[in-house]
């Protein structure tokens, strides 16, 4: 962390277009606000007027602007990750493929009234974060049925990155390894929940 | 090893927290013993998946808390709907010249309405009309017509007259429906009709004429209750520009119409309604107000005369107060009200769907 803004500003001509994307990636890559709340600010107002202008609202904006960097993100975790477009592009492309889908879902379809912006082929990647929300479903649904304190217990460890020592002040265990025998039970009982929920693919 | 140590060494591996010497014997046991293996492969996966779920979680939740801080100082704005392609390129270009054409109007109008009521004689205190509607030869001519196609049997005896038409609502799904008091004045019988035409017998079970509240029950062999109804009935104020719907019998097909509310007391100050802005025509009286969320918040009884759009509606809390009178009369057998919506997350057009069913006409009888 401890980027400043500015730092991904156009003002700043010596960085280039894609040198500049390159950075953000980067960020995005590891979760960092800075940068995320810099492509968030150039690209939310784009996709947002797509998704108004075809009987979206406010909120369908926010979601799917927000599912398009979910996508964006993951992509960016895969080994051999490149971009080869601008973000501005790819996150539009897939914003637009995830909307077009929903409407034709909610059979409120009707051609779509857009901008002319360049679109690129995303439904490979798309394919790849459909698989992966199946499988988020299947783990937020067994951590749902797990009951507190496991959930709570288990969501500061392995969400919110807590250590041991932490998480026994905070649920008040007397030291850190009963925290972790615990956290170890817990994760018995979600195998139950996991595999009753799971699915192969 | 029991299933509890495996999982705890089958993160320590994974995460790369174990030594060569640990790793090695781990690695062994998996090789000798397919059962120690096959734990290995669903905690493995289990794991696995929970680093993703959690990965997730973390990136939407700092998604989430980027989107409320660029809200927060002005960097995304809302989009109006109303404002598109077109009219928002001509809204930026002329959005200065809008602006003082408005003022002036503003002004003007500030100022003519001022000098007519200086000027002009003192108007008579009725300036509230009462939306119920008379039923015109020719509508009855074709609403009679309408009926004997569709109606097996009608509900109405020859030789009456249909002389008031308003709007009811259910309030309870076994058939209590709430209307205007003053859509029922001089009644002899009353007859209400669903949006597909249907007419059921009904009697008045309450007034308030103070209130202009007004109880019906649907008495008729053909009704069938329903299970639930999709609004619910609020008992809590709303808020100045909040807004709201309607759905109402102006004509004999249901109409909708949608609006805001612009204060929170009715005519002359009346603090049991509210002022609304919305299109409401004789027929909508005894309409219900609803709210996006899908509660009633109000039922229409009246509109200024003399301007367009200015309708009052009593505050839905008296419906609660007319049915905890009714039980002190012993009037309101099994008759509950529910604060619970149905319908609060969809979207307007299925909202209408599900509601228009429990919307009814009333027809009075003289």
């Amino acid at each position: 962390m401890g980027y400043k803004s500015q730092r991904w500003g156009i003002k700043n001509r010596s960085v280039s277009r894609s040198d500049r994307d390159s950075l953000l990636l980067k960020g995005l890559a590891l979760n960092e606000k800075d940068a995320i709340h810099f492509i968030y600010k150039e690209n939310f107002s784009l996709v947002q007027t797509l998704i108004i202008r075809n009987n979206g609202t406010e909120d369908d904006a926010r979601d799917v602007f927000q599912e398009a960097l979910l996508v964006l993100y993951e992509k960016s975790q895969t080994d051999d990750f490149e971009l080869t477009c601008q973000i501005r592009t790819y996150l539009y492309s897939v914003a637009r493929r995830i909307w077009l889908k929903k409407l034709q879902y909610l059979k409120r379809f009707e051609s779509p009234d857009e901008d002319l912006v360049e679109t690129v082929s995303i439904e490979e990647d798309l394919e790849a974060h459909e698989k992966r929300t199946a499988q988020y479903g299947v783990m937020k649904a067994a951590m749902g049925r797990l009951g507190e304190p496991c959930k709570s217990l288990l969501e500061a460890f392995y969400v919110h990155q807590k250590s041991m020592v932490e998480i026994s002040a905070y649920f008040g265990y007397t030291n850190a390894d009963n925290a972790k025998t615990q956290k170890y039970k817990c994760l018995m009982r979600l195998k139950k929940l996991f595999f009753a929920e799971y699915k192969p693919q | 090893m029991d299933q509890y140590q495996h999982i705890a060494a089958t993160e320590k591996f994974l995460r790369g927290e174990m030594s060569p010497d640990e790793c090695r014997v781990f690695e062994e046991t998996r090789r000798s013993n397919p059962a120690q293996d096959q734990l290995f492969v669903e905690h493995q996966l289990m794991l696995d998946r929970m680093v993703t779920y959690a990965e997730r979680k973390r990136v939407k939740a700092n998604l989430h808390d980027i989107h409320q801080t660029l809200q927060e100082s002005g960097d995304i704005q809302p989009l109006e709907k109303e404002v598109q392609g077109k009219l928002l390129e001509l809204w930026t270009r002329y959005r200065r010249v809008v602006g003082v054409a408005a003022s002036i109007a503003g002004v003007t109008a500030l100022l003519i309405s001022g000098i007519t009521a200086v000027f002009a004689p003192k108007a008579p205190i009725t300036v509230v009309e009462e939306l119920r509607r008379k039923v015109s030869r020719l509508e009855r001519q074709s609403s009679n017509q309408r009926a004997e196609i569709n109606a097996v049997r009608k509900k109405i005896e020859p030789g009456r007259e249909v002389s008031f038409g308003g709007t009811s609502f259910l309030i309870d799904a076994k058939g209590y429906l709430v209307t205007s008091a003053h859509v029922l004045t001089d009644a002899t019988g009353v007859v209400v009709q669903n949006h597909t035409g249907e007419e059921f017998r009904a009697t008045i079970v309450f007034a308030d004429i103070q209130r202009d509240l007004a109880i019906l029950k649907i008495e008729d062999d053909d009704f069938l209750p329903k299970s639930a109804l999709p609004y619910g009935i609020s008992r809590n104020g709303m808020e100045i520009a909040e807004p709201v719907f309607t759905l109402g019998y102006p004509k004999d097909e249901v109409v909708y119409g949608e609006g805001y509310l612009s204060a929170r007391s009715g005519a002359e100050g009346d603090t049991l309604s509210y002022q609304l802005s919305i299109s409401a025509n004789p027929g909508n009286s005894g309409g219900p107000v609803i709210n996006r969320k899908g509660e009633v918040i109000g039922i229409l009884n009246a509109r200024q005369a003399k301007a367009e759009g200015v309708v009052f509606a009593i505050r839905s809390l008296n419906i609660y107060r007319l049915v905890e009178e009714m039980k002190d009369q012993n009037l309101a057998k099994g008759l509950r009200l529910s604060a619970a919506s149905q319908i609060k997350g969809l979207d307007r057009i299925r909202q209408v769907r599900k509601i228009q069913d429990c919307i009814y006409m009333v027809k009075v009888l003289m």
